[in-house]
């Protein structure tokens, strides 16, 4: 028994005191975090905007008469198609390699193109989202704004989309956690976060078991708060309702 | 219905079962086959084989043990885990004995002598080894992760403070970066950095190398048995002049005195 406590000691010793390996985890979470937070930032903001596209197209484009207004929207409907069809048809570490080898061929700055790269992937997948949100919206809602005198952009804007963000909050946040571990294909392009991290002390100390383990529980520790925090979220918003 | 698909299910396992009943106990090797000429891929015979200096020696090593050698072809990275886990029997991906490494696993004798290299694009400021560890210079310096390389430059530099290493998965990944000019160099085994500057226009090798060191295999530390064998073939195989021959084959000796 001391035997198996000492092996574990000098396997903990080997793998995050010696040369300070700690380090690499330490400096590689915040790295994840900081992609993670600004790619969900885009993503949500991209996604909001394809799914007001979308849902507008959806719901207003058979009943609109020809015209420019109509040409415009399907247009734009048709690009948003594409455009989740293309990122949710495709893995997000190959997406993640042509924007770093390819379109962003001469930035130095790989941070950056990890979190354009996993901020536009994110935003297909919370326009789906949003969108279901917007289509959950009782349609009397956009009927009373219309009837009382709003336009269309601001009915949806300052009625529908406040209502339908606040429906789909918990799922949104539920992205940042699938984000949060999506990240860990950064090191493809020789991004330092935390997988990383344990990569790097596991080809310097060539044993897996620490690093790996380590790695987990920080990832894990990292899900199980940010869940409780969407738990405590999701019982204010409840409240509010009544 | 179901009886006909047992039988067929009991077939199949009979003669699954004599196709392998006279076929040679399996050896696993773990390699990363993207590192010329060690290990890569070539069609041979319409067959995606893995072959190199590695692949030869490892096959002529289990043919010398009376087993039926199989290559598992993996991240580099991965290849000393799954020798601990027991999941291949031995990992031959051009790896250099260090201290560290040993704590983990075996090694056996040296097959080969590498040389870590230095590419930059033709013109660089870079002009020795020496450069990468100048004051204040703060070169970014491309590696393959978990390499040699990567660790030299990792202590000699990152740890100093003197600069950054981006680490790729692959060496390709990280020859396609410095093309892009995202880092200042690579350092790399000399053998696959010939090949990548042969295959890339605009690159040059440095005379000065960055590191010589010895190749081994790496066997896990409870299978003591195995490293016995595979040392007894390789000693055998240098006798008989087998391995010099495999080596002068993928580096013909003139190429090696330069």
């Amino acid at each position: 028994m001391t035997e198996w406590f000492d092996s574990i000691k000098a396997q903990f010793i080997l793998n995050f005191i010696e040369k300070n390996r700690w380090r690499y985890l330490w400096t590689g979470l915040f790295t994840t975090l900081r992609i993670t937070f600004f790619a969900v930032v885009i993503g949500i903001a991209l996604g909001t905007i394809i799914a007001i596209v979308r849902s507008t197209a959806d719901r207003n484009l058979s009943d609109m008469h020809p015209g420019p207004g109509r040409s415009i929207l399907k247009f734009v409907d048709g690009f948003c198609r594409l455009y989740l069809t293309v990122i949710r048809g495709t893995p997000v570490v190959i997406q993640l390699m042509i924007f770093y080898y390819v379109i962003f061929a001469s930035s130095r700055n790989s941070e950056l193109i990890a979190i354009i790269s996993f901020g536009l992937n994110s935003a297909a997948y919370v326009a789906e989202v949003v969108r279901g949100g917007i289509m959950s919206v009782d349609i009397g809602q956009t009927e009373a704004g219309r009837s009382l005198g709003f336009n269309y952009v601001q009915t949806m804007w300052l009625i529908v989309v406040p209502q339908a963000l606040k429906n789909v909050l918990p799922a949104l946040a539920n992205e940042f956690i699938v984000l949060l571990k999506e990240t860990s294909v950064a090191g493809y392009v020789a991004i330092k976060d935390l997988t990383k991290g344990g990569d790097i002390i596991r080809g310097a100390t060539y044993s897996p078991f620490m690093p790996l383990i380590a790695v987990a529980l920080i990832y894990l520790i990292l899900v199980v708060f940010f869940s409780w925090l969407v738990g405590k979220l999701e019982r204010r918003l409840r409240n509010s309702d009544h | 219905m179901k009886k006909i698909i047992a039988l067929v299910l009991i077939m199949m396992f009979c003669v699954s079962g004599l196709a392998f009943a006279d076929a040679k106990p399996e050896l696993h090797m773990g390699t990363n086959a993207n590192f010329p000429p060690y290990e890569y891929h070539e069609y041979i015979d319409d067959v995606d084989t893995i072959v190199g200096i590695d692949a030869e020696i490892a096959a002529a090593v289990a043919e010398y043990l009376g087993y039926e050698l199989v290559i598992d072809d993996m991240e580099f990275g991965a290849i000393i885990t799954a020798v601990q886990t027991g999941k291949i029997d031995f990992g031959m991906a051009g790896m250099t004995v260090t201290e560290e490494r040993l704590e983990s696993v075996n090694f056996s004798t040296t097959y080969a002598t590498g040389i870590q290299a230095i590419i930059v694009p033709e013109g660089s400021e870079i002009t020795s080894a020496d450069d990468l560890t100048a004051e204040g210079k703060n070169y970014i310096i491309g590696v393959q992760e978990a390499t040699t390389g990567d660790l030299y430059c990792t202590w000699d530099i990152e740890d100093e403070g003197l600069g950054t290493v981006d680490r790729y998965k692959n060496g390709a990944d990280a020859v396609q970066a410095l093309l892009t000019g995202k880092v200042d160099c690579v350092v790399i085994d000399n053998e696959p950095a010939k090949a990548f500057v042969a295959a890339n226009e605009g690159l040059v090798i440095l005379e000065t190398a960055y590191a010589v060191e010895d190749y081994a295999i790496a066997i896990a530390k409870d299978n003591t048995e195995l490293l016995d064998k595979v040392n007894e073939a390789l000693a055998a195989l240098t006798e008989d002049g087998t391995i010099p021959a495999i080596i002068e084959k993928y580096i013909p000796a003139e190429e090696a005195a330069e």
